[in-house]
């Protein structure tokens, strides 16, 4: 009966919530996992429980501040002390508590259970991007990183915002519908959280160590989401879009993928000239780096260093491979090794060489990438 | 100088040398009580002008301000200042004015202790706010500092380290000052059951304080060491767990929370009764409430990292152990209003900023409630809403009622009344904008808003242009607090008071000292029946 009455309200509000502008979002979004609506019926039972606390607590107060004012002329009465009824108001709210306590803790492990999934897909936070891999079930061994998508005109605004504004990515993670899909989380740096609210999951990404969660969506559709933990300069610019679609339609974005996989898969032997490794290296320069040394290759004064007249760049490449590839320590300096193919570091290190005043004339090859991974 | 010893006993009229050496010197709780107020609220204006630059920020999608990184250099410093800067420092003023006059006291137990105590503030607040200036900005990591963000930043962390330090040792002095003061200076025939219920709550926060700053010095020294001594205590590629880091800081953190609201607690619960001119409705179950609360503070403080993907038992522990601190909490709220019951109630600003501080800090407690229950905490971690929740007991709750303290206690500490017409503005004002402020944080927290972000989608547009205006409101308002505070103690305006201008008021400052309070009060020490 109770639930019955919770889903209904349940169901007034949501359609409210859909009608209010989209400016004034106020609620939980709309569940698409048995979590994230077990999650929204508690809510929605602790909003009660509290709604009736609250009309009762000050509706006390606010009688006895209109009926007990001394320019009313009521005269003070002189009790101080009554243990029973002090036991008693001890005794509800632990009553209270004990009632919520339940559903709560059905609903934990119940969130905790990610035994038995269809699909695991590791997500690993990066300074300021998720990259996913695909491990288990349909689809494993695809790997691509997801970028924010939002032009950087918008931002500054010096262009109209879109209606996905900051919450839109070049490669979404897709998934097929009604399958458990488990997801692994690390982190490449420092902490970040992947949070999806639809699917009512948040879960942080601690580097070093592997945490995994689960969802179960039950609905097709495109679900946003954010970084929640602070994790620097572009905490706010990092967010998840998953894309859950039907089993035939991820069959076919599969295939797809694995396609790209093959066709992106670069001859490790080949030789390079400056031209092409500049041009690609400006895409990874972009997509990487530019966050923090800028596209004027300036940097952030005091913050992240010029790369513009930069003695590293400019000097013997061994140094800037090595950084590159594996980060500096107590900087946001991150080991780009990890992320980046071969090809890409070396054509990201040949273009900060050979761009803005740099003139180095050099061009370092795949090769030489490799034996300095060693 | 009016130094003339013309009696043995005429201490009353025995003023230090003015001029800035009377400060500096001073080992008298009464003006060090004053340095710690003045001290704090000149951090309230520097960490309110941080918060309205963040609000000025977050007044429209788009970066408009401030570049990313220093959006969050205003964050984290606004959260350190505001902490350690304005509300911890307060309530020692609060502390050091209070406690000797309501027990019967002539000073503080270690009276010069109490001067260093204090001058370790600025040179701290200095490190502090002096970060924003050195390469690389202020720290960014946010208040929390957590690692290894952290161990990424510039020197300013340092600075941010070297300041929390010094804070933390201040605190610890005061803190043993204080309980030495309450437990061998009271006057005879207080027994620790008689104390007024503002000295109770000290006395309890003193203890938390001793036990949890070390804990915090702790943490930030390995933090220390792992940013410049190649240590890895929080670098997992060394051994070591950036998780640890979190559970040590809120095992400091949760206390601390309480340390910033027992006092209050204290503060409203002096005013309630002067003003419904009734006796405190359970005064025992106040104490027991109090230290229940203290000693829960202690095992619930993994309930903020509930994302970082603990085991069920441990989940389940910290859900448990934190609903739990429903159950004092709500016998405190019971009893004043029980206490207000079929009393006799005038309205002057200090039992309008206690009444006001009940509704909103009640407030904070649903949503902390909210918050507790970990599977709706899920979606509410790290949002707005969790800004909102420790705004709505931070600010309602700790600053309104240090706003409820001086307004009571003023016309004891200057002699002359404040001015009651702009002081009931200042609560209608504060009120009114600190709900604008925070209450829409409620909704964008729900709808998914992650807390500091420079920038956000455009469905959370509308309450953050409310939350805006509403901020910008709020703190204008305290300048004409500013002006108040101003006007009854530097420039000496509003009418004299009394000794006992509240009727209701019968603790030992009202009951036995003129107004203002003498400089040098209980010589001789009161005796209660």
């Amino acid at each position: 009966m109770r639930n019955r009455m919770v889903k209904a309200t349940g169901a007034a509000l949501l359609a409210l919530s859909e009608a209010a502008e989209a400016a004034y979002q106020w609620n939980l979004p709309t569940p698409v996992t048995r979590v994230a609506g077990e999650i929204y019926n508690l809510h929605l039972v602790m909003m009660g429980i509290i709604l009736v606390i609250f009309i009762g607590v000050f509706g006390v107060m606010f009688y006895s501040i209109y009926a007990h004012r001394k320019s009313v002329g009521h005269k003070a009465e002189n009790f101080h002390e009554n243990i029973v009824v002090e036991i008693i108001w001890a005794i509800i709210p632990f009553l209270i508590l004990i009632g919520v306590a339940w559903p709560a803790t059905k609903s934990i492990l119940n969130l905790k259970d990610t035994a038995s999934s269809d699909i695991t897909v590791k997500a690993t936070g990066y300074q300021w991007k998720w990259g996913y891999d695909y491990l288990k079930g349909e689809g494993e061994g695809i790997s691509f990183l997801s970028n924010l998508s939002t032009p950087q005109d918008q931002i500054t605004g010096g262009a109209p915002k879109g209606e996905h504004y900051l919450l839109e990515v070049d490669n979404p993670m897709v998934v097929p519908v009604g399958k458990k899909v488990r997801v692994l989380l690390t982190s490449n740096d420092v902490i970040h959280a992947w949070m999806v609210p639809a699917f009512g999951v948040k879960q942080d990404a601690i580097p070093g160590f592997v945490r995994d969660t689960w969802f179960r969506a039950e609905k097709e559709g495109i679900y946003r989401g954010q970084c929640a933990e602070l994790c620097g300069k572009d905490h706010g610019f990092m967010p998840i879009v998953v894309e859950v679609v039907s089993a035939a339609k991820y069959a076919a974005w599969v295939a797809e993928q694995k396609m790209k996989t093959a066709a992106a898969a670069d001859d490790p032997n080949k030789k390079w000239n400056l031209a092409d490794l500049k041009a690609r290296g400006e895409k990874v320069y972009a997509a990487n780096c530019v966050a923090c040394h800028q596209a004027n290759g300036q940097g952030v004064k005091g913050s992240f260093p010029a790369l513009d007249g930069s003695r590293l760049v400019n000097g013997p490449r061994g140094r800037q491979m090595e950084i590159v590839l594996n980060g500096k320590r107590g900087t946001a300096m991150a080991p780009f090794g990890k992320q980046l193919s071969d090809t890409d570091v070396a054509a990201v290190i040949t273009f900060t060489r050979n761009n803005w005043g740099n003139k180095t004339g050099e061009v370092i090859q795949p090769g030489e990438i490799r034996s300095a991974r060693k | 100088m009016s130094a003339v010893i013309d009696s043995g006993h005429a201490h009353d009229e025995h003023r230090p040398d003015g001029g800035i050496m009377r400060w500096v010197t001073t080992t008298n709780h009464k003006d060090i009580g004053t340095l710690y107020l003045w001290f704090s609220f000149t951090m309230l204006l520097v960490g309110g002008m941080l918060a309205l630059a963040i609000r000025a920020e977050l007044f429209q999608p788009g970066l408009q301000f401030w570049h990313p990184e220093f959006f969050n250099q205003l964050t984290t410093m606004h959260g350190l200042i505001m902490v350690f800067g304005a509300i911890m420092p307060a309530f020692v003023g609060f502390a050091n004015w209070q406690v000797p006059l309501m027990i019967g006291a002539p000073d503080m137990a270690f009276a010069r202790l109490n001067n260093w105590s204090f001058w370790m503030l600025p040179v701290a607040a200095t490190l502090l706010v002096g970060s924003f200036f050195v390469p690389g900005g202020a720290t960014a990591a946010g208040w929390t500092i957590y690692a290894p963000l952290s161990t990424q930043m510039g020197p300013g962390m340092d600075l941010a380290i070297f300041a929390l330090h010094i804070m933390g040792a201040s605190s610890i002095m005061g803190s043993i000052n204080i309980i030495t003061t309450i437990l061998n200076m009271r006057a005879p025939g207080m027994t620790l059951l008689r104390m007024p219920l503002f000295v109770w709550t000290w006395l309890i926060t003193a203890y938390l304080l001793i036990a949890v700053m070390p804990v915090l010095a702790g943490a930030i020294t390995m933090l220390l060491t792992d940013r410049h001594f190649g240590t890895s205590f929080f670098n997992a590629a060394g051994g070591g767990d950036p998780v640890m880091f979190q559970h040590i800081f809120w095992f400091f953190g949760h206390p601390e929370v309480y340390i910033m609201i027992l006092p209050g607690f204290g503060i409203i619960s002096q005013v309630i009764p002067a003003f419904s001119r009734k006796p405190l409705f359970g005064y025992s179950s106040m104490v027991y409430a109090t230290a229940s609360i203290a000693v829960l503070s202690f095992i619930v403080w993994a309930h903020h990292m509930f994302t970082v993907g603990m085991p069920t038992a441990g989940i389940l522990f910290f859900m448990y152990a934190t609903v739990l601190i429903a159950v004092p909490t709500g016998v405190k709220v019971f009893n004043w209003l029980t206490t207000m019951w079929r009393g006799s109630m005038s309205f002057e600003t200090p039992m309008l900023f206690a009444v006001g501080f009940i509704f909103v800090f009640t407030m904070g407690g649903f949503t902390g409630l909210i918050l507790a229950i970990m599977p709706i905490d899920i979606q509410l971690q790290d949002t707005y809403y969790v800004v909102a929740h420790f705004h709505y007991v931070l600010v309602a709750g700790s600053l309104f009622s240090l706003f409820a303290g001086f307004y009571f206690w003023v016309p004891k500490w200057t002699g002359r009344m404040y001015d009651e017409k702009l002081g009931k503005w200042h609560f209608w004002l504060s009120m009114i904008f600190f709900n604008v402020t925070f209450f829409p944080m409620h909704f964008l927290g729900l709808a998914g808003m992650p807390r500091r972000i420079p920038d956000y989608a455009l469905q959370f547009a509308g309450f953050n242009e409310i939350a805006s205006i509403g901020a910008f409101g709020f703190g204008l308002s305290q300048i004409l607090f500013l002006w108040i505070a101003l006007k009854v103690t530097v420039l000496g305006q509003g009418e004299k008071a009394g000794q006992r201008p509240w009727e209701g008021a019968d603790t030992l400052e009202w009951t036995h000292l003129p107004s203002p309070a003498p400089y040098h009060s209980f010589d001789e020490q009161p005796v209660l029946g």
